[in-house]
């Protein structure tokens, strides 16, 4: 009876890991790189990223059609030697800042990073007048 | 007294701003977004051509003429919805269409325009999708005005119908026909 019990541990322990192997290939064999470093410049660039399509997700989560080719584009211009600015530069000239999940300071989004600050400021000022009285 | 007005009257001021802004917001489409390509040259692709595998369609073939780059599937209803509208464009004499069949089953694509016609001059396969990617393409239909000289001048998000026709695009087709090379 032991002797059953230890192979059915056995058995079972071996289909676990072998379970628990799949998607660790599977994400390994799907974007291969040749350095960990342009492994790590592949998440990092596609989970700032936005899916054009489903809009609220990034490109590293999605399963939308175009973010996986999106992602496609990615690795080859990674491995094609691309540096992670010209792959931004890249992508905002074909779809705009859209695409990026933090927006550029610039004329259009000086509201959106001064904004909050402003009206901060505002709150002291008024706080400050109102302790003088 | 003014002042004390004033300062009263501020939380209404404020409210309404938000409301304004928020009303605004309502009517915005975020599905729809800017391409940053418009009056840049439409970007680099090479393709086959669908029908002469060994031909293929390229830049050139948006020069000397106004042309409409239509991005199509036939996996996408949206895009078979306005085939019958864009077929009876065809056939007004100054517009030339593309068609960019994107990631398609090609021998659907070909059995789709046998039996519904086909407006398009040449029709370029991407297969891959990347060339689409190039040129900014997030969903089909989309639609690029391309004039004379290969620039970009507008890009249609979704199904062109009879009412879009006629007050955005045609208005931009016949200014571009005008223009001199």
């Amino acid at each position: 009876m032991k002797i059953f019990w230890d192979d059915a541990f056995r058995v079972c322990s071996i289909a676990l890991l072998l379970v628990l192997a799949i998607p660790a290939f599977a994400s390994k064999d799907l974007y291969p790189f040749s350095t960990p470093d342009q492994q790590n410049r592949f998440y990092t660039l596609t989970s700032e990223l936005r899916c054009l399509v489903c809009q609220n997700e990034n490109l590293a989560e999605s399963n939308a059609a175009l973010a996986n080719d999106l992602r496609e584009q990615i690795h080859t211009q990674i491995l094609n030697g691309k540096t992670d600015n010209e792959i931004i530069h890249y992508l905002v000239s074909r779809y705009g800042h859209f695409i990026l999940y933090r927006p550029p300071l610039d004329a259009s989004t000086i509201g959106l990073w001064a904004g909050p600050f402003l009206i901060l400021l505002i709150g002291i000022f008024y706080l400050v007048k109102r302790a003088q009285k | 007294m003014s002042i004390r007005a004033f300062l009263y009257s501020l939380p209404l001021i404020i409210s309404m701003a938000i409301f304004i802004l928020l009303w605004r917001g309502l009517n915005l489409h975020p599905n729809e977004i800017a391409s940053p390509l418009i009056n840049q040259p439409a970007p680099f692709f090479q393709l086959p051509d669908l029908y002469r595998r060994k031909e293929i369609v390229n830049n050139r073939n948006l020069l000397g003429h106004v042309s409409l780059l239509n991005v199509w599937s036939t996996a996408c209803s949206a895009c078979m919805e306005e085939h019958d509208f864009l077929l009876m464009l065809s056939k007004q004499q100054s517009i030339v269409f593309i068609g960019l069949d994107y990631k398609d089953d090609t021998h659907a694509a070909k059995l789709f325009l046998k039996e519904h016609g086909n407006p398009y001059q040449n029709i370029a396969v991407d297969e891959s999708g990347q060339t689409a990617i190039n040129w900014g393409v997030y969903g089909t239909p989309e639609t690029f005005i391309v004039d004379k000289r290969g620039f970009i001048r507008y890009k249609q998000i979704g199904a062109i119908t009879p009412e879009i026709w006629e007050k955005t695009l045609k208005p931009i087709v016949q200014v571009l026909a005008d223009e001199k090379i």
